[in-house]
């Protein structure tokens, strides 16, 4: 066995993750979407500030979790079919569309693929809705969360989840959320992107790391 | 289920056959003692940053093949079109004909739509194939240019991934000149100061990366102005051997006078050969 005088980086083979916490919550009259920007590969941190809320169409977004290269490829796949669709139907697409097409490739790639998809938006027949499809399954939820900094806030969403929120209440919700899982989890960190979608469009915003909301560290 | 889909042979789509057929392979030649040649890597350290009127690439120029140098001035950053290059880091190869395929796609393209290629384009047309792959092309990119929206960096992973940013490194050396980059980088700096920091980045993972070193080249890319820097700074002069220390001759060079060796006998005989047979043939030069 040779010996390496300067082994090869792990991270160069190693795939890059999107490590990750993502969650999606419907309010009164539209969606919340928030998630971290920390993509790590192998234990580097290859990408401090990327933003995992892909647009999938003006009032469609989708959050990216699991394999970088496998969710980017996903999310620009289904933005080209859902511009396609939406000019054959003159309309702005439906967001159970947009979520069905998802699932369609997450399903039938399912043995290939390591991505999941949180498809979340507006649409003028059934309001704000949120769809979860991970490994090919397609379930509408009142909110939902992925990643691996998820594990560490099912409790505190549970608990802390209420209906008929207003935007306000529901951005703080996912702010605080968010800052719990990557205060937590180690492969989740750096600003948080939230995307609030109603009837009027979406909105970005960037919350960087010191202007989230403080919780007991000591 | 899942028996089902492994029996089933895939319709369409890359066939990775041939990779599981290597990995056995591999295993074979390793229990019987020796090692399967190893692919040429660039080690390397690669990076780029934007800055106010372009995009700054820079990269090292040493190649290896396992602990040995192959290449002491190897080029790592690859013509892609007039206004984008590319810097390549993982195996040589790999680099090399990714960009190539791309760049002659893109001027293909380029003449298609009539128009100066976007940086975004070569983007996608980049990832997509390294995708198709699923991460056997080892190629990790540094991709920059300026077009017609202004000027575009972005990093391409060997599986596909992207991600477009304002500074990026790859490759062993990338974790030392990242280190550089997030001490010193500011947005808009000028041309001068740009082109020190990416200096300074790539000569941080020469001396700090065992798999980066020799010179620093540099690419300068403005709205219709490139300059390919080759070399940039000679980091690592060869060094002149002294002849004298403290007034003695050193060995260093190896060229003895005449007449340092004795002769002791010398014996001349000589070969009669006598020619049998000539013929000339004539070659058709036209």
């Amino acid at each position: 066995m040779s010996e390496e005088l300067f082994p090869e980086p792990e991270w160069l083979s190693e795939e890059v993750k999107t490590g990750t916490t993502i969650i999606a919550v419907t309010f009164d009259g539209g969606v919340v979407l928030g998630s971290d920007s920390r993509v790590s590969a192998g234990e580097s941190v290859v990408n401090r500030v990327m933003n995992k809320l892909s647009p999938l169409h003006d009032k469609i977004y989708c959050a990216l979790s699991g394999s970088a290269a496998d969710a980017q490829t996903i999310a620009e796949m289904v933005n080209y079919q859902l511009d396609v669709h939406s000019i054959e139907v003159e309309a702005d697409p439906l967001v159970c569309s947009a979520a069905t097409l998802v699932k369609n490739i997450s399903y039938k790639y399912k043995e290939e693929l390591s991505a999941h998809l949180i498809v979340a938006g507006w649409d003028k027949k059934k309001g704000g809705q949120v769809y979860a499809t991970l490994s090919g399954l397609l379930t509408r939820q009142p909110f939902a969360i992925g990643g691996s900094g998820s594990f560490y806030i099912n409790g505190f969403v549970d608990a802390e989840f209420r209906k008929n929120m207003t935007k306000r209440e529901c951005q703080e919700f996912v702010v605080n959320a968010l800052t719990l899982a990557m205060g937590r989890d180690g492969s989740s960190g750096g600003v948080a992107y939230v995307v609030t979608i109603d009837k009027d469009g979406a909105e970005e915003k960037c919350i960087l790391g010191n202007e989230l909301p403080k919780f007991f560290d000591e | 289920m899942a028996s089902v889909s492994v029996c089933q042979y895939h319709s369409g789509g890359f066939s990775f056959e041939n990779c599981k057929r290597n990995a056995l392979l591999e295993a074979d030649i390793n229990k019987l003692g020796f090692s399967s040649p190893a692919a040429r890597k660039t080690g390397t350290t690669i990076c780029g940053v934007v800055y106010k009127d372009g995009v700054v690439l820079g990269a090292d120029t040493r190649a290896t093949e396992g602990m040995v140098v192959a290449d002491k001035n190897c080029s790592k950053i690859h013509y892609i079109s007039p206004n984008i290059y590319c810097c390549g880091a993982g195996t040589a190869a790999d680099t090399e004909m990714t960009t190539q395929i791309i760049s002659s796609n893109l001027e293909l393209h380029s003449l298609s739509t009539g128009r100066l290629p976007r940086v975004t384009t070569a983007n996608r047309m980049l990832k997509q194939m390294l995708f198709r792959y699923q991460g056997y092309i080892g190629a990790a990119l540094v991709l920059g240019g300026v077009d017609c929206n202004g000027p575009h960096l972005y990093s391409i992973y060997p599986h596909g991934s992207t991600d477009k940013l304002p500074y990026v490194t790859m490759g062993s050396g990338s974790l030392a000149a990242m280190a550089v980059f997030e001490d010193r980088y500011r947005p808009n700096m000028e041309e001068e100061e740009a082109k020190r920091l990416v200096r300074d980045a790539i000569a941080a993972g020469i001396f700090n990366d065992l798999g980066s070193g020799s010179n620093i080249d540099l690419c300068v890319i403005t709205k219709g102005n490139v300059d390919y820097l080759r070399p940039h700074d000679m980091a690592n002069k060869k060094g002149v051997r002294e002849d004298k220390v403290y007034g003695r001759p050193v060995t260093g060079s190896y060229r003895y006078k005449h007449g340092t060796t004795g002769v002791l006998t010398k014996a001349v005989t000589p070969l009669n050969l006598e020619v049998v047979e000539e013929s000339v043939q004539t070659m058709d030069t036209s």
